[in-house]
This record gives C-alpha cells, sequence and structure tokens, in this order.
C-alpha cells in the first residue's frame, strides 16, 4: 500500500507470489485420472457390446489379448503403434491448437489430403536432388499445401464470418473429389494405369525406417522424430510464443483479445494455417514413410480421428501425443483382434468412440468412479 | 426464518478464505455485510446457498443442522443467492427465466406459460417489483435485470434473500428504486445480506453490519450510532480518508481532442453526436453522465475498439482516428474497461498472463518471437504487491481472484505502464474503501507525472473529488463544462445538467 512496507518486505512478497505452488488436484484429475478412466469404461462397455452381440465370453477373452499383444505386445507391435500414431498426433496437434484458438477446425482430413498429394508430387518431380534436400523440402511443400488450404477457411471466416465448422467440411468433400481428379491427371498418373493412382514417392524423398537393422518388416519411420519435433514445437507456440498467447487469449475470451490489440482476422489465419500445415504434414510424413504414393482417399479417416486425438488430449502438446500413442493402439490392435479372435474392426471404432464420450462427459466418468475424485469447488458468478 | 452460522472454515489450497465465522441472520432484517477485497464475503455466502461445502461448521437454519450437497440445495431450503454476474439467458423473456428449471407443467408435462406468467405477476404484485414479465433480458436494463433475478428466488420461494454487491453496477436512481424494494422485502418478513463496498448504503438500509477480514468476523455494528470513517477502519485495520489529497493541476500540451465525432448504432442511430472535447497533459478530466448516454461509446472510440462515423481523433498531435486498439496503445494510452469481466482479463490465464494481457509484445517481455517468461513472472509480483492485488501466487488462475482483486490487477496492469494517457472507466467498481483510495492516489500520480487523465464513472464522488475539468454528458451529447479547479464546481449544476435538464456554462 501507498503506507510502503520496506524494501526486505517487498522482495519478500514478491518471492513467496513467484513460487510455484502445486496446482492441486483438479489439474491432475482433468488430465490424467479422467481420460485414464474412461478407456477402461469404453474397454467395458465394448466388452458388454460383444455380449450383447452373441459373442461368447472366450472369444471376447481372446479379442482383449490380441489387442494388448497387438498393441504392445512385442517389438513389431509396438512399431505399428507408433507408426500409427504419427499422423494422428500431428494432424491432431494442428487440431488442438487450432481449438485453443477458438477455431473448431474439422478440416483436417482435407487438408491432409491435400498436403499428402502435394509431397507426392514434389517427391517424383524434384527427384534427382541429394535426400538431405529433397526429403525434408518434400516434406515442407506438403505442409505448406496442408496451411494454404486451411487457410482458406481462415480468409473465409476472417473476411465475411463464414462459420469454419461448415467450410471445413465442404473443404474436405470438395478435397475427396479434387484429389480423385488429379489423380487421373498424366502428370501425376502412374504411367500405364487407367486407375487413379499416383506415381511413386522415389527413396530420396522417403522417410527411411529406423528399425529396420533389427528387422526389415518394422515399418517405424522416422516421422516420429518429425512427430516428437512438432509436439515440442507446438507446445513452445503455444505457452511460451507471444503469438500463442495471443492464439490463447482469442479463444478464451475474444472481447478481451480485442480489447488486448490482437487482430482478430490474422490470428484466425495464422491459427487455421498452422493447423492445416500439421496436418499437412501429417499427409506427407504418411506418403513419405508408410503408402509411397498417392491413391483415393488414402487419409484413411485420420483427420477425422485426429478430432478425438486432440479432444482427448485436452488439446495439449503432450496430452495429444499420448492420446495419438492410444489411438495408434488401438488401431494396431485392433487389427490383430481381427485376425486372431475374428472380431471386427468396427468394434475398435466403437471402442474409440465410447472413450471419447466419457471424456466428453467428465462428470459421468466421475459419478460412475465417486471415489477416484475429490469434491471440487469452483469459482461461479461472484463479485 | 433464522440461520446461524457456526464455525464455517473454507479453504483453498492454502488460502483460507473463511476461518471459523459466526453469523447471525433473522428473518425481517438487513444484514450489511462489510469486508476488504478477498475478505471471503462471496465465499462465505457461497456456501450459506449451497455452492460451496463448508471444509467445517455448520449451518442452523431454525436451529436445526441443515447439510448442503449442491447448489440446489440452499434454494430448497429457502436461501436464494443474486450473484454479482446475473445468470439470465438474454433471448429469453423475464417469465421464461423466472421459471427456468422449475416450469410449471400442465396435464401431460408441456410447459405452462400462461400458468407461469400469472405466478410471476403475483410476485411482481406483492412486492412492487414492476418487473414487465414479457420483454426479452437482453432488451431491459442491467437494473431491471437485477430484479428478475430476484424475482427469480422469490419464485423460489426463498426467505432468505443474498445480494452479492448488488449496487455495483445500479444507477444512483436504480439504487433508490432498489432499496425501496429490500425494504418491501424486509416488511414481508425476509431475511437480506447486504454485500456492498459502498460505506453509505450499509449505513442507510441494514439493521445490522457485520464486518468480515481475513476471513474472519472482526465487528459487528449498529448503523444508527456508527459512521462512515468507523466502518472504514473496521475492515482495513487503519484510518481511511475519503478526498483525494492533491494540488492543483498543471496542465500542459494537448493530449486528447476530439472533433465533432459522431457514431452510429447498428440502426444507424446517433449514440455519439458530434462530441468534441479535450484533454491536456497534467490534468484529469471527468465524464459525467447517466449510464447509458454515451459514455461506453465515447471510451470505444478514442480507444480504438469502435469506429466512429465522421469526425477526428488527435492523440499528442496524430490522427488517431482510424488507428488500430495496439497502435494507440504503443502510443501510450492505457485503458481500464469499463467490465473487467467481459474485456478486461481472461479467467483461465494467470495473474501473470493477465498482467501483461495487452503488453505481452513489449521488447521488455520480449526474447525473439518468446515471451520472457520469468520477466513477466517478476513483473506481475511486483504490480500484486504495488496494488495489494491479494492472491497466495501468481500463477492462480486470475478468475479464482476476488471481484475487487481482479479489478485491482486490472488497474495495476494498465497504471504501471509509462504512458502519456489514462482513459479509465469505472476505475474503482467493486473495490473496496481502502483501495479506492489508493487507485485514485495513484491516478492523481499519473496526473502529477504529466499524463491525460480521462475518468468516466457513474459515481458522482468519484468524478467530484479527482477531476480538474468536467464534462457532463447527455443523450450522446457534451452538454456542458465545468471547471473543477480546487473542487470549485457546483454539484447540484452537475447534477441537473445529468439530467439533460440544464444546458450548462459552456466554456
Ligand atoms: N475458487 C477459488 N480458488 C482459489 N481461491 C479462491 C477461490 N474462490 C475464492 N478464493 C480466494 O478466497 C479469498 C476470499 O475470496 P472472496 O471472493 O470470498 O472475497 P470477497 O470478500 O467476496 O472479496 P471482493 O470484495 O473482492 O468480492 C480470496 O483470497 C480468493 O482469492
Ligand atoms: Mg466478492
Amino acid at each position: 500500500m501507498s503506507s510502503g512496507p520496506d524494501l526486505k518486505e517487498v522482495n519478500e512478497r514478491m518471492r513467496g507470489l513467484m513460487a510455484r505452488t502445486t496446482h492441486g488436484r483438479d489439474d491432475f484429475e482433468d488430465l490424467v485420472i479422467v481420460p485414464l478412466f474412461a478407456v477402461v469404461v469404453a474397454l467395458i462397455f465394448g466388452a458388454l457390446i460383444m455380449l450383447a452381440t452373441a459373442v461368447d465370453l472366450p472369444t471376447i477373452g481372446r479379442s482383449f489379448v490380441a489387442l494388448a499383444v497387438g498393441s504392445v505386445g512385442s517389438l513389431s507391435a509396438w512399431s505399428e503403434t507408433l507408426t500409427a500414431s504419427i499422423p494422428l498426433v500431428l494432424a491432431g496437434l494442428g487440431l488442438g491448437l487450432g481449438f485453443r484458438a477458438g477455431l473448431f477446425n474439422i478440416g483436417a482430413e482435407g487438408q491432409l489430403l491435400m498436403g499428402g498429394l502435394a509431397a507426392v508430387v514434389a517427391g517424383f518431380t524434384l527427384a534427382g536432388l541429394p535426400w538431405i534436400i529433397h526429403l525434408p523440402l518434400t516434406l515442407l511443400i506438403g505442409a505448406l499445401v496442408g496451411a494454404l488450404y486451411a487457410a482458406i477457411a481462415g480468409f473465409l471466416k476472417a473476411t465475411t464470418g463464414a462459420h469454419e465448422v461448415i467450410s471445413t467440411i465442404m473443404l474436405n468433400l470438395i478435397s475427396y473429389r479434387l484429389l480423385d481428379w488429379l489423380l487421373r491427371q498424366p502428370f501425376i498418373q502412374r504411367e500405364g494405369r487407367s486407375d487413379p493412382i499416383s506415381k511413386d514417392v522415389p527413396p530420396s524423398a522417403e522417410l527411411p525406417r529406423i528399425l529396420d537393422f533389427i528387422d526389415v518388416n518394422l515399418r517405424l519411420h522416422a516421422g516420429i522424430f518429425v512427430m516428437l519435433a512438432a509436439v515440442a514445437f507446438v507446445y513452445w507456440m503455444l505457452f511460451r510464443s507471444k503469438i500463442g498467447f495471443a492464439f490463447r487469449a482469442s479463444g478464451e475470451n475474444p472481447d478481451a483479445a480485442n480489447y488486448a490489440g490482437m487482430n482478430a482476422a490474422f490470428i484466425i489465419v495464422l491459427a487455421m494455417g498452422t493447423a492445416g500445415a500439421l496436418a499437412g504434414l501429417a499427409g506427407a510424413t504418411q506418403v513419405t514413410g508408410v503408402l509411397g504414393r498417392a491413391s483415393p482417399g488414402f487419409s484413411a479417416g485420420i483427420g477425422f480421428d485426429a478430432i478425438a486425438v486432440a479432444l482427448l488430449g485436452r488439446s495439449h502438446p503432450v496430452g495429444i501425443l499420448f492420446a495419438g500413442i492410444l489411438f495408434g493402439a488401438l488401431e494396431a490392435g485392433g487389427r490383430q483382434m481381427q485376425v486372431s479372435a475374428g472380431v471386427s474392426i468396427d468394434l475398435i471404432g466403437i471402442i474409440q468412440a465410447l472413450i471419447i464420450i466419457f471424456i466428453a462427459a467428465p462428470l459421468l466418468v466421475r459419478a460412475i468412479f465417486p471415489w477416484g475424485f475429490r469434491k471440487r469447488t469452483k469459482r461461479v458468478g461472484d463479485a | 426464518m433464522d440461520v446461524e452460522l457456526r464455525g464455517l472454515t473454507k479453504r483453498f489450497g492454502p488460502v483460507v478464505a473463511n476461518d471459523n465465522v459466526n453469523l447471525h441472520i433473522r428473518a425481517g432484517e438487513v444484514l450489511g455485510l462489510l469486508g476488504e477485497n478477498g475478505a471471503g464475503k462471496s465465499t462465505m455466502m457461497n456456501m450459506l446457498s449451497g455452492l460451496y461445502t463448508p471444509d467445517e461448521g455448520e449451518i442452523l437454519i431454525d436451529g436445526k443442522p441443515v447439510k448442503f450437497e449442491g447448489p440446489g440445495d440452499g434454494i430448497a431450503a429457502g436461501i436464494g443467492m443474486v450473484h454479482q454476474h446475473f445468470m439470465l439467458v438474454p433471448v429469453m423473456t423475464v417469465a421464461e427465466n423466472v421459471v427456468l428449471g422449475v416450469e410449471p407443467t400442465g396435464k401431460f408435462g408441456y410447459l405452462d406459460i400462461k400458468k407461469a406468467r400469472r405466478q410471476v405477476e403475483e410476485i411482481n404484485e406483492k412486492y412492487r417489483l414492476h418487473v414487465p414479465p414479457d420483454e426479452l433480458i437482453e432488451e431491459l436494463p442491467v437494473g431491471i435485470q437485477q430484479r428478475v433475478e430476484i424475482l427469480k428466488v422469490l419464485f423460489r420461494s426463498a426467505d432468505v434473500l443474498i445480494l452479492d454487491e448488488p449496487t455495483a453496477v445500479l444507477t444512483p436512481q436504480e439504487v433508490r428504486e432498489f432499496f425501496g424494494i429490500v425494504d418491501t422485502l424486509k416488511k414481508a418478513g425476509k431475511a437480506i445480506v447486504f454485500i456492498t463496498h459502498k460505506l453509505h448504503e450499509v449505513l442507510e438500509i441494514s439493521d445490522r453490519i457485520s464486518v468480515l477480514r481475513q476471513g474472519r468476523i472482526t465487528g459487528e455494528g449498529d448503523p444508527k450510532t456508527l459512521t462512515e470513517s468507523d466502518l472504514a477502519e473496521m475492515m482495513v485495520g487503519r484510518p481511511v480518508s475519503f478526498t483525494t489529497a492533491k494540488g492543483d493541476a498543471k496542465p500542459g500540451r494537448t493530449m486528447l481532442e476530439l472533433h465533432d465525432v459522431t457514431m452510429l448504432d447498428e440502426n444507424d442511430d446517433k449514440v455519439l453526436d458530434r462530441v468534441s472535447m479535450t484533454v491536456r497533459s497534467g490534468e484529469v478530466v471527468g465524464v459525467a453522465g447517466v449510464q447509458g448516454n454515451g459514455q461506453t461509446e465515447l471510451v470505444e472510440a478514442i480507444t480504438g475498439l469502435e469506429r466512429v462515423a465522421s469526425g477526428k481523433i488527435d492523440f499528442d498531435g496524430t490522427d488517431i482516428t482510424y488507428a488500430r486498439v495496439r497502435e494507440r496503445h504503443k502510443m501510450g494510452m492505457a485503458h481500464i474497461p469499463e467490465d473487467r469481466h467481459k474485456s478486461g482479463m481472461v479467467d483461465s490465464f494467470s495473474v501473470a498472463e493477465n498482467m501483461v494481457l495487452n503488453n505481452y509484445y513489449a521488447p521488455e517481455y520480449s526474447k525473439g518471437w518468446a515471451i520472457d517468461w520469468p520477466k513477466v513472472h517478476e513483473t506481475a509480483a511486483k504490480y500484486c504487491v504495488e496494488f495489494d492485488v491479494r492472491t497466495p501466487s501468481v500463477f492462480l488462475p486470475g478468475g479464482a481472484l476476488s471481484g475487487g482483486n481482479q479489478q485491482k490487477m486490472v488497474v495495476a496492469r494498465e497504471l504501471e505502464r509509462q504512458t502519456k494517457l489514462v482513459i479509465a472507466s469505472q476505475p474503482t467498481r467493486g473495490v473496496d474503501v481502502g483501495s479506492i483510495e489508493y487507485i485514485h492516489e495513484r491516478l492523481i500520480a499519473s496526473r502529477d507525472e504529466g499524463d491525460g487523465v480521462l475518468i468516466v464513472s457513474s459515481e458522482l464522488d468519484e468524478i467530484m473529488g479527482l477531476s480538474d475539468r468536467i464534462y457532463v454528458m447527455y443523450d450522446g451529447r457534451i452538454v456542458a463544462e465545468f471547471d473543477n479547479t480546487g473542487g470549485k464546481a457546483d454539484r447540484n449544476a452537475v447534477g441537473l445538467a445529468m439530467a439533460g435538464s440544464f444546458e450548462g456554462e459552456a466554456a
């Protein structure tokens, strides 16, 4: 106060204010316990659904064993899990970043397709370059095209107010047909083929497999480093950088962002563009690391699963990393489940959907597991 | 209905918000509840209304202990709370809002809106609330919206009404009407808890006064024998001065100049009508007026939040009519927004992040493209100490601070920066007497350092006490200007001009 505490006291108080207090259990509950329980509940429900569809108990048992073995039970299972998680995490990071900025972008699928196709084209047209230039350039072009494609929706929102949910859905639909058409163009279509399929990505633009010194069948590729770098980058961008601060402020309270002089139009376009770049990168790593070419619908719904990944990860880069690995595991394990227990892969889709429902309804999870949580008090409509 | 709180304690992590408080609330009585920002008033009332569960202690209704488990339990037991930030659905009518959640239903469970309307009318009549049942909430002024909140709790047959800072957003006229309603409620045998930071109001309306300090009840008193200074001292623990000591202004060059600024609303009606004014460096200029006469729009025009239709705005000799918010900010304009919740802060951001909300990009907080967080934390801690923002840590979300502390956080951010012009809109809304004194001192200090200071406030006392010159706004126009050097402006004349009945001494 004005009467002025002396300097020593001021320093003392400042030190107290700057001490990092542990944030209590609420954060921990939200970030760890709720998702954990959600997964458990979803698996239980999955079992119940199998029961309801007249699958006998031993088969259910075998399918869950297969799920576990196929996802984490061996080195090759881990390799499959991580390979599947790479594009999920990358696209999920973009979506999460958008959510933080208040943008509900569901166009990752289209951005991924466009970015992936661009990477394929860059791959075979620039053939001849040394890989150290060729590979990064290919990925970069994929990201850039993804960014431009997403920026269309951002630009429409910023200038006309068109809602991004609608425009990104439309852009997804456009991307499917655009891809089909482009794949038939002589410039892109593989020689001697009449079906829509692209030329191959040459080896110098391929993401190298990193475990083939152990076993040539292990598909895990260097895209995992791209993924980890992207996690670090998005974390830095959101929580350390100036532009991330503006993203978050706009997402949480647009009026306050406006008051603070943040440029809403610029932020919308930039956040959309960054999200698109990450989705495009997801597509690029997929074509250069796994598929080797582009074909109709090569995205295989990754862009939609990534929405779930971003939500499950609470739009936090580290959360998205774990959520993406979980979804990768479900995918890898699901394939095994189908093979060795004969259970439909659709069941995995149902389990994924259930996880999302329970994540989205933390109160439900709290109600099912009351002992897992503390009673909480939130601040409401206060003076 | 009598309510007793016994030994209630509530902790938030390391903060003890309520420490073993005892309180008695009686039917037919108004209990005034006073206390510094962060003393624990809202927390205590939130426990009473069932929103928070106490860590220790018990609540007794008519001698019988009750246990509240959730927000619905308080009102079910007859205790209703009106929060300072209203919880109404703007696109629904008054009647719909009132019955929301407890809708009277017809035979097949459909909503019986006629019956709802009738019940609303009955209460309206009984307590003379004069609320139009069929109007949409968004079309009603704040004062009426507040009555809808009161109607809501009465509709749920509350016998105890908790009013958390109800007068902070009201015009003096609305306050008078509000007191009339409180009186009717009291006569009808309701028990009322009234929280405020305006001491003359508690003295006028309460039958008993309790003072809370650092989570404890530290004093009780009889409003008939107490004075405002007694109360202030009881709250803060030291004598508080109600008038700001200041020397005469030494006006220098023109800092802000508006020429015939006109602004239109979405219906093309003039909300600002050829407004011209100047603020010079080294002087405090006050804008008086009944709320809703263009003050909000005036501030929006000056700070760049809204486009003007015509006219010109100069800031320190530069034309800023079309400059962006950020540019004006960089040029040295500070802005304390009138509604901290709506635009002044981000609830989920930490105190530290809020302290640099509009300044995060400045070179002193930058490391390339990143923010220099340790520097931000240090600055935030310094500001908190300087402005006595009561928080255990700068990492706590801003939304977890008490209302007045949030306001101090916003004011600190704006006044600690190097500026040339300070635009302060309702700078002390929701702030306790001790902190009002400090904020006023700081505004005068800004003036004495050569800033131009523009104060917009619905508190005429605040305008009269701080300003060297006063403009009065009425219906989007400047209708009068008064010289207030040495406090010589005539309060009555200002009041008349505010009512629009007098075109004052043009200067
Ligand atoms: N949800 C919460 N999380 C953490 N701390 C809280 C929370 N709610 C209240 N507090 C703390 O409890 C203390 C009391 O707050 P409270 O809101 O009751 O004060 P108040 O007397 O209403 O103040 P004001 O006059 O400023 O509104 C403050 O220090 C506040 O920071
Ligand atoms: Mg309060």
